[in-house]
This record gives C-alpha cells, sequence and structure tokens, in this order.
C-alpha cells in the first residue's frame, strides 16, 4: 500500500493565500485527474477481477429485474405502478447506486481503516481539503459500466411505456439522479464518521448498504411509520421514486421533487457538521 | 472427538466478541424484510384472492420462515475465512497436526450459527410477534420435526458448497466474485427472493432438479405446509444425497487443491 507516495507529489506549491478561487479549483481537478489514474492503473492490473466483479453485479440487477417479473406474472399492479414503471424506477435505482459506488462506496467503507491504522494523520498534513481527499480517492471503475446497463433497463422501459422524454424531463432526471447520490453520499459518510468512536463502524456501513433494498421498490408499497421514516429521517423512498416518477409522469405536485432537493441539503449539512466535529476530536492512533 | 469439543469451544468465545455486530446485522436485515412483506401487502390489496396457492398469511409467513432459516443456516464469514487461511499459508499447520480441516471448519461454522441465533433470536421473535396474526405455525408436530430435521441438511448443504468454493483459493487468489455468483443463483433459485411455487410449473420443477432449492425452499415448504406426503419423504431423501454429493465434491477439491497448495508464505 504504498500509493500515498505517488499520490502527495503535487508538485505546485500551495500558496498561503489563495490567489483566486479559479486557481483552487485547477489545483484540485489536477489532483482529482491523478487520483482518476492511479485507480485505472489498479483496477488494470487486476483484469479477469474487474470483469468478475462486473459479471456479479449484472447477475444481482438481473435477479431483481426478474422478482419483478414473476410478481408481475400475478397481478398488473402494485399500488398505482404498472409493470414497466417499477422496472424503469430499478433501472433509476440502479443507476444511482452504481454511480455513488463508482465514486464514493470504497472511500467511504475505507475510512475507518485509515482512522485505525493513523494512517488518516497523513491525509490530514497533506495541503488539500481531507474530506475532499478521503471522499474521492479511489474511483471503482466497474461502477460505471455497470451504471450503463441501468441506463439500457431505463431506455428499454420507456420503449415499453410508449414514452419519449422531453429535454426538461431529461435534465430533470438527471439533476434528481444527481441529488439522489449526494443523499447516499451524505448519509454514508455520516455513517463513516462513527469510526472516529468505534471500530465497529464498518459493520453499520454496509448496513446502510443493505437499505438500498428499499429505495429500489414502488413508493406505493410503504405505508404508516416505515414510510415516514424513509422519507423524512433517512429519504430512501424519495431518492430513487421521485426521479423515476418524473420520468414517467407519475409526479402529481412538485411537494416530493422539493422534499428530495430539501432533504439533500439537510442530509449534506448535518453530515458536514459531524464530520469537522468528528476531526477535532480526532487522537490519531499511536503510530 | 474431545478436539473439536475443545474448537467449538474456542470458536463461540471467538464469536461472542462479535456479538453487537451480529445485532446490528440481524436489525438491519430486517429492514428489507419489511419492505418486502409491505410490497407482498400491496399486492394483495390491489387483487382478489391469493397468488399461485398463497393466501397473504402464508406468503408473509413464508419470508418470516426463510429469515428464520437463514438465521440457523447461513455461512457467515466462514467462506472468506477459509480463502485466506489458503492465501495466507495458514492451513500448513493442519496438514501436520492430527485435525482435520473440514471438521475444524464445520466446528467452528456450528459455534459461529450458535450465537448468530442467540443473538439474532432477539429482534427476529420480536418482529415475527408483531406479525402474529400473519404468522402461521406447522399443522403438526410431525411437520415440525421433519421441518427440523431438514434445516440440519440445509445448513450441511450451505456449509458445504461454501467450503467447496472457498478452496478454490488453492488455484486462484480472489475467490469472492465466484462467491457472489454462486450467492446470486442460491438467492433466487433457492427461494430467497419469492416462493419457487409460484413461478410458471416448468421452470419451479426445472428447478427441482437443481441442489438450490435444498437450499432454502424445501424447509420452508414443510414449514408453511406445501411438501407433504410422498413429496415431502422424496424432498428428504433428494436433500440428503445433494448434501452427500456436496460433502464428496468438497472432499474431492480439498484432495485436489491440496495437491497444488505451495504454503505461500507459510
Amino acid at each position: 500500500m504504498n500509493h500515498q507516495g505517488t499520490k502527495t507529489q503535487s508538485p505546485d506549491k500551495t500558496p498561503l493565500v489563495p490567489s483566486c478561487l479559479g486557481g483552487s479549483l485547477r489545483r484540485y481537478l489536477t489532483v482529482y485527474i491523478a487520483l482518476w489514474k492511479n485507480s485505472v492503473i489498479r483496477e488494470m492490473s487486476f483484469k479477469t477481477n474487474f470483469i468478475l466483479w462486473i459479471v456479479v453485479e449484472l447477475l444481482w440487477f438481473a435477479l431483481q429485474l426478474s422478482f419483478i417479473a414473476v410478481i408481475y406474472s400475478h397481478t398488473d399492479r402494485i399500488g398505482d405502478w404498472t409493470k414497466w414503471q417499477v422496472v424503469l424506477l430499478m433501472g433509476a435505482a440502479h443507476f444511482i447506486q452504481q454511480i455513488f459506488q463508482a465514486f464514493f462506496l470504497t472511500n467511504c467503507v475505507e475510512l475507518s481503516e485509515l482512522i485505525r491504522t493513523g494512517r488518516l494523520d497523513f491525509m490530514l498534513l497533506l495541503p488539500v481539503n481531507t474530506r475532499f481527499l478521503i471522499s474521492l480517492r479511489k474511483v471503482d471503475l466497474g461502477g460505471f459500466v455497470n451504471a450503463t446497463s441501468a441506463l439500457v433497463v431505463i431506455g428499454y422501459a420507456l420503449k415499453q411505456l410508449a414514452l419519449v422524454p422531453s429535454a426538461l424531463q431529461l435534465i430533470g432526471f438527471a439533476l434528481l439522479v444527481l441529488t439522489g447520490i449526494l443523499i447516499h453520499y451524505s448519509l454514508m459518510f455520516l455513517l463513516t464518521t462513527i469510526s472516529f468512536w468505534t471500530v465497529r463502524a464498518q459493520g453499520i456501513v454496509w448496513g446502510y448498504y443493505s437499505l438500498f433494498n428499499i429505495s429500489r421498490l414502488p413508493d406505493a408499497a410503504y405505508h404508516g411509520f416505515f414510510k415516514a421514516f424513509f422519507t423524512f429521517v433517512l429519504p430512501m423512498v424519495l431518492v430513487a421514486n421521485v426521479p423515476a416518477k418524473v420520468m414517467v409522469q407519475k409526479l402529481r405536485s412538485p411537494g416530493e421533487l422539493l422534499l428530495l432537493v430539501g432533504m439533500m441539503f439537510a442530509c449534506a449539512i448535518v453530515s458536514e457538521i459531524v464530520w469537522r466535529f468528528s476531526v477535532r476530536h480526532y487522537t490519531s492512533a499511536s503510530s | 472427538m474431545k478436539k473439536y469439543l475443545h474448537v467449538l469451544n474456542i470458536g463461540i468465545q471467538n464469536q461472542l466478541v462479535y456479538r453487537v455486530n451480529f445485532l446490528f446485522r440481524a436489525c438491519f436485515g430486517l429492514l428489507p424484510l419489511i419492505a418486502t412483506i409491505s410490497l407482498w401487502r400491496t399486492v394483495y390489496a390491489g387483487k382478489e384472492g391469493q397468488i399461485g396457492s398463497y393466501t397473504l398469511a402464508q406468503m408473509i409467513s413464508y419470508y418470516l420462515v426463510v429469515t428464520l432459516v437463514d438465521m440457523f443456516t447461513a455461512v457467515n464469514e466462514d467462506d472468506w475465512q477459509i480463502a485466506a487461511d489458503i492465501r495466507e499459508g495458514n492451513i500448513s499447520q493442519f496438514l501436520v497436526k492430527p485435525i482435520d480441516y473440514l471438521r475444524y471448519r464445520l466446528c467452528l461454522f456450528v459455534a459461529g450459527r450458535a450465537i448468530y441465533t442467540a443473538v439474532a433470536l432477539v429482534p427476529v421473535a420480536i418482529f415475527i410477534f408483531l406479525q402474529r396474526e400473519y404468522f402461521v405455525t406447522p399443522a403438526d408436530w410431525s411437520t415440525f420435526g421433519w421441518f427440523a430435521l431438514s434445516i440440519v441438511m440445509t445448513a450441511l448443504l450451505q456449509f458445504f458448497t461454501s467450503y467447496a468454493m472457498a478452496l478454490l483459493a488453492f488455484w486462484v487468489l480472489e475467490v469472492s466474485t465466484f462467491i457472489f455468483i454462486l450467492f446470486a443463483f442460491e438467492y433466487i433459485a433457492g427461494g430467497h427472493l419469492f416462493p419457487l411455487d409460484i413461478l410458471p410449473p416448468w421452470l419451479a420443477q426445472a428447478l427441482s432438479y437443481t441442489p438450490f432449492p435444498y437450499q432454502m425452499y424445501f424447509p420452508v415448504s414443510i414449514y408453511v405446509g406445501k411438501s407433504t406426503g410422498a413429496a415431502l419423504y422424496q424432498g428428504l431423501l433428494t436433500q440428503f444425497l445433494w448434501v452427500m454429493a456436496a460433502f464428496l465434491f468438497a472432499k474431492f477439491m480439498w484432495a485436489r487443491g491440496i495437491r497444488k497448495y505451495s504454503a505461500v508464505g507459510g
């Protein structure tokens, strides 16, 4: 695990006072490109494994879809959702999950390891924003490949529904998907910061991952407290449902849309506050 | 035999360390279960009568019993640990000691399940209690007995299969993808996701020739009263044969693998 060394060699010296925002942005872009380069090299050194993981993800996606196929062989509606609407929803949920996985998942999971081994010390010393670095250190390229399979499914479902989305719908869908990804990132990052206090956090992080199952199903399936909790506390029910509804023209009022965006800001702010609080209380493992 | 009891004892003590983790896992595991149950409720609400041969109560019971069987029989970290033992050369010590690695691992598996069940039983029992109006009980005590026997065989079948898969580590560096691919098949063809007899009959029939239904669906079907009479005895016999086949396959993999083994770092 020596790649730390290569990553820190960003040649340009940081000015004590950032001269302008543009310069700082360019610097972060340079750092990020270097991180990407590292990730590509890392992934390509295990090519067979890289392909096998894609097979695994495809298989599990197919499995979820066949569950829907089985249900709809016995009924034609789940609440007010028809078969291809749910397929589109599953595609949207899978897309969000895969893009999230590509950018953030590995990094979130590894934070507890960084803390346990004390390697976080080195990250804190680097002249870049620490949260930026630990959130985006590694890129999981397989996620992008799997996201394409989700797009194919979304496209096919649209065809079956005989829908041609307008440009506005597509832009709305893209923005809402982005919102969903940021919600997952904020929440999972929030959970990983628990590792500052206990080594058991990794279990909780994987537990959160099981919540992705909830976001895959149509909101009409949920009722009562469960629905309220996963709408207003952990907005799993909104994350994929709202963009899918925009796409299939199911959204009756803009309320849910605003709620999703509002929840995104709420999650982001809480996760940043907790992160700052945690770093201030970081005592480092004796290294 | 005494030495294996000792292994069992050590296994239990080791697993106790993870009790909080187990509790988290069991609780988080209930959330997707609640989601699936709500989904089925909505389906039943929009439709008259049954799905396949299942009433709503039977369908909910099916998933609850799957959760129970899973708690008793699921292979948890055993396959990762076996693969790691091979990769890191830890199994060398078993080659020179009078301990059979398969039996050693089986003891650890039993210890792990015992502790996991002890911890998970609390949240799972509370959950089942909350759903009690939808929870059917087996027809009679003998059904319950056959169910219990079938669970033991399910556990053995799952263990031997995972063990054999983990032994792939003798040949390849990274076995997790293979484990996940097999798990995907177990998950859908074994009946974790939905009861297999709501599939089209030809498909359910085809699946019954594979070992997957005997890893989960079969014991649950005994419990909810879908396997009775001749089908029950025939099923139990088939399950037993699959257990034996998996055991022999695991032995075979070990015999071949050990010839390839070069004790890296050992």
